[in-house]
């Protein structure tokens, strides 16, 4: 299945999303895995922190805030 | 798991430095060492502070465990030490912590390893799980949490979950003390043998199974008994060069070099972690039960504070309303504390007397230890008594998160890490407390930035000056029933001062010295949690009033001692004290102070908790006055030594900008590896805090507002 893949920074509040690609390298992408960040992990965008950035995504029932910086190198198809 | 005295390789992979690392202390030989795992936020000091007792008061602020907490655990007939190990996700040494985490799991050889997890979000918790018992079979692991979880219509099926992982899982909810007796029990059972475990691993991917095998077999002789070989291996295949610190053996770094040739198609970490998240999700399918959930408070919260609208404005309420309740509710205990105190120097006094005591004897012990302890007691306590616990409330409900999360943009914007926020606040406690929580943020560039930074947000040492400055002259400057709220309002101000001094310092810091951009981060907002108040109660005022207090007390009896005998002794017909503050004087009115303030916030370079009483004892030593037991002799004490509110506005102001306490110096030093940093953390505050005294001053004068 083809699903459009979009940035994880471009998914609307609220709405959930399948990872495809971490385009993300080093440290930062060994983070991610750590949080369970691996392809077909699902992931919700919950808030916008009030100054704009950072946003708190729900990965694997816990609640971790990521800057524009990591999450725009994150590749999701919504679902 | 001694080492085994036959082999060779053996005796050089003595577990070098780990136990004195970790400055393992046994009672004796036969006591078991239990290490405590577990990812952030899953309430494992609940755990530890539960099972020891709460006999731990060890420095306790966050980012504490970096550094380890250890507690006596006595369980049947049986001795245990509770190592309490930094709150990792992982175990693949991504960082300090958690390479400290897996060296002692590793080579600090625990005779068992609880994992502590989360029942709410059992996939990432089983990550680490699974990355412990690749390491040791020694494991019982702690279902916490379960009342969370039943609040979010989560129910997690512990005996299934115990034979899909092959070692024992206790449920537990640590904060009521449920199932604590049994999870010793399991731990009790598994370290004398009494029962045994037999852990299902992950399997990975063929290829990776298949370069370990190749792998395994050529370690296994030279790291027997030592480590598990399979771990080592997968490891090794993985590229951490971590481990050769610890197994340092050329043959093994001879293999190390040889995985390369297994790495050829790339994501080999992707890998190996999706394998073991396939498997906890394969799991957590099989043992966790989702009822539909009822209302989700944590988002319902989360909603006014860190909303687009309130969020600013309830932080900043939230700050004003401790400020106020400390100020408020410090006044009448610092009262009495003072008159106790100083009705026993009284009485003191009458007993050298008695005693036939000289009279510099008694001016040395009595007028100058004695009274200065009186006040830094009566002025320290009642507000660190208020302002500690409402700090430890805020933290304990897991408000911190959300501060950090609400200002990050700031700290992006100023090219620094989003953690800063955290170490930040730990400041307000103690800058040396903030400057030691600085090990959470891994890159050394903004971990340096947040170090030189930290001292721009008051510590609790200065919050008592601050406190009582602004009580007197900004508080005392309008009708009494507004005063407190005025008074704290400046402290906000102040606050809010300290807090765009360090976004401005610390852009500064990396638009020149230390250029870089800001680096990745993850910040978890964990759920919110109702305070256990015995253990905020607890853990504020031993841990931290009373820490804060003694440091301020060793400090204080000495250098008023000391203080006296500058302001006793005379030089031609003034005392030293008075000849230092003439020559100081000059430059403290260019700053809008005098030289007594000058000199006092030089003498007070020890602790800052000593800059009041000292300024105090030298006006006195120069003043008509000889008592002081109130505010309001305070004030009058101040004006009669002319100052008005400038001279109050630039103490504050100075007080808040000047060059960190010796504490704070030493810390950063030890932290830093170098007098450099210290050094240029003096340099840079003290001409900040210069610069801003000297034109606050330059305008009033010039506008004629003095």
């Amino acid at each position: 299945m083809v699903a459009k893949t979009i940035p994880l920074n471009q998914l609307p509040l609220g709405s959930f999303a399948k990872v495809v690609e971490l385009r993300l390298e080093g440290l930062p992408r060994r983070r991610m895995l750590d949080l369970g960040l691996v392809a077909e992990a699902v992931i919700e965008a919950v808030r916008r922190s009030p100054a704009g950035d950072p946003v708190a995504f729900c990965i694997r029932g816990a609640l971790i805030a990521l800057r524009e910086e990591e999450s725009s190198q994150i590749l999701v198809s919504p679902i | 798991m001694a080492k085994c005295s036959s082999c060779r390789c053996c005796s050089k992979v003595e577990p070098i430095g780990v136990q004195e690392q970790f400055k393992i202390k046994l009672n004796s030989p036969e006591q078991a060492i239990i290490a405590l795992a577990g990812n952030p936020n899953v309430g494992k000091s609940t755990v530890f502070n539960a099972l020891t007792g709460l006999n731990q008061h060890t420095g306790n602020w966050p980012g504490k465990t970096v550094s380890n907490a250890q507690g006596q655990v006595k369980f049947k007939d049986k001795d245990f030490l509770l190592v309490d190990l930094p709150g990792t996700y992982s175990l693949l040494a991504n960082s300090v912590d958690e390479q400290v985490a897996r060296d002692f799991i590793c080579f600090g050889h625990p005779h068992v390893t609880i994992v502590v997890i989360d029942a709410t979000c059992l996939e990432r918790n089983l990550n680490l799980v699974f990355q412990v018992l690749e390491i040791t079979p020694q494991v019982v692991v702690c279902l916490n949490l379960l009342d969370e979880a039943k609040k979010k219509g989560i129910s997690v099926d512990a005996e299934l979950l115990a034979q899909e992982l092959g070692v024992p899982v206790i449920p537990t909810i640590a904060r009521e003390g449920k199932g604590l007796e049994e999870l010793m029990q399991a731990v009790y059972d598994l370290c004398l043998g009494i029962r045994q475990t037999f852990p299902k691993q992950i399997t990975y991917d063929l290829d990776i199974e298949t370069a370990v095998n190749k792998i395994e077999p050529q370690l296994i002789p030279l790291i027997n008994g030592f480590v598990d070989a399979r771990w080592a291996a997968l490891r090794l295949l993985d590229g951490d060069q971590t481990i050769l610190q610890q197994i340092d053996i050329p043959l093994v770094h001879k293999i190390a070099q040889e995985t390369r040739m297994y790495r050829h198609n790339g994501f080999l970490r992707d890998r190996i972690v999706g394998n073991i998240y396939a498997r906890a999700e394969k799991i957590a399918q099989k043992v966790v039960k989702n009822s539909s959930p009822k209302i989700d408070w944590d988002r319902r919260l989360d909603n006014i504070l860190t909303s687009p609208i309130f969020g600013f404005p309830i932080m900043m309420l939230l700050l004003g309303v401790v400020f106020w309740l400390t100020i408020a509710g410090a006044n009448v205990p610092s009262e009495i504390i003072a008159n106790v105190l100083f009705q026993f120097q009284d009485y003191l006094s009458t007993l050298f007397l008695a005693w036939g005591a000289p009279a510099w004897l008694h001016g040395v012990l009595v007028l100058g230890l004695y009274r200065c302890l009186a006040w830094v007691i009566s002025v320290m306590l009642p507000p660190m008594a208020i302002f500690f616990p409402c700090f430890t409330l805020l933290e304990d409900l897991g408000y911190l998160p959300r501060i950090a999360f609400n200002l990050d943009r700031f700290f992006k914007k100023a090219g620094t890490h989003g953690k800063q926020a955290l170490t930040m606040s730990m400041g307000f406690g103690c800058n040396a407390a903030g400057v030691i929580a600085c090990r959470i943020i891994e890159s050394p560039r903004e971990k340096l930035i947040a170090i030189l930074t930290n001292n721009f947000v008051p510590c609790n040492g200065r919050f008592p000056t601050l406190i009582a400055v602004s009580s007197i002259f900004m508080g005392g400057a309008v009708a009494y029933n507004y005063s407190t709220m005025v008074a704290s309002a400046t402290i906000v101000l102040l606050v809010l001062l300290g807090i765009s001094t360090t976004l401005l310092v610390s852009w500064l810091l990396s638009k020149t010295i230390l250029q870089g951009e800001a680096s990745s981060f993850t910040l978890e907002l964990p759920p919110y949690r109702r305070p256990q108040i015995m253990q905020v109660i607890i853990r504020s005022i031993f841990d931290r009033t009373l820490f804060v207090l003694w440091r301020a007390i060793i400090v204080a009896a000495p250098a008023g001692a000391f203080i006296w005998l500058l302001a006793n002794i005379m030089v031609g017909n003034q005392s030293i004290i008075a000849h230092i503050a003439q020559w100081l004087d000059p430059f403290g009115r260019l700053l809008g102070m005098d030289g007594f303030i000058i000199l006092a916030f030089l003498l007070g370079l020890p602790a800052n908790e000593i800059v009041l009483p000292i300024l105090i004892m030298s006006y006195l030593a120069t003043g008509s006055m000889l008592e002081l037991d109130s505010l309001d002799a305070l004030r009058k004490l101040f004006v009669e030594h002319g100052w008005n509110w400038l001279t109050a506005l630039n103490v504050l102001l100075f007080s808040l900008l000047h060059f960190p306490c010796a504490t704070t110096l030493l810390t950063m030093r030890k932290e830093t590896n170098s007098w450099k940093w210290p050094l240029l953390a003096v340099l840079l505050t003290t001409a900040i805090a210069i610069l801003v005294t000297f034109t606050t001053a330059q305008i009033a004068r010039v506008c004629g507002l003095v």
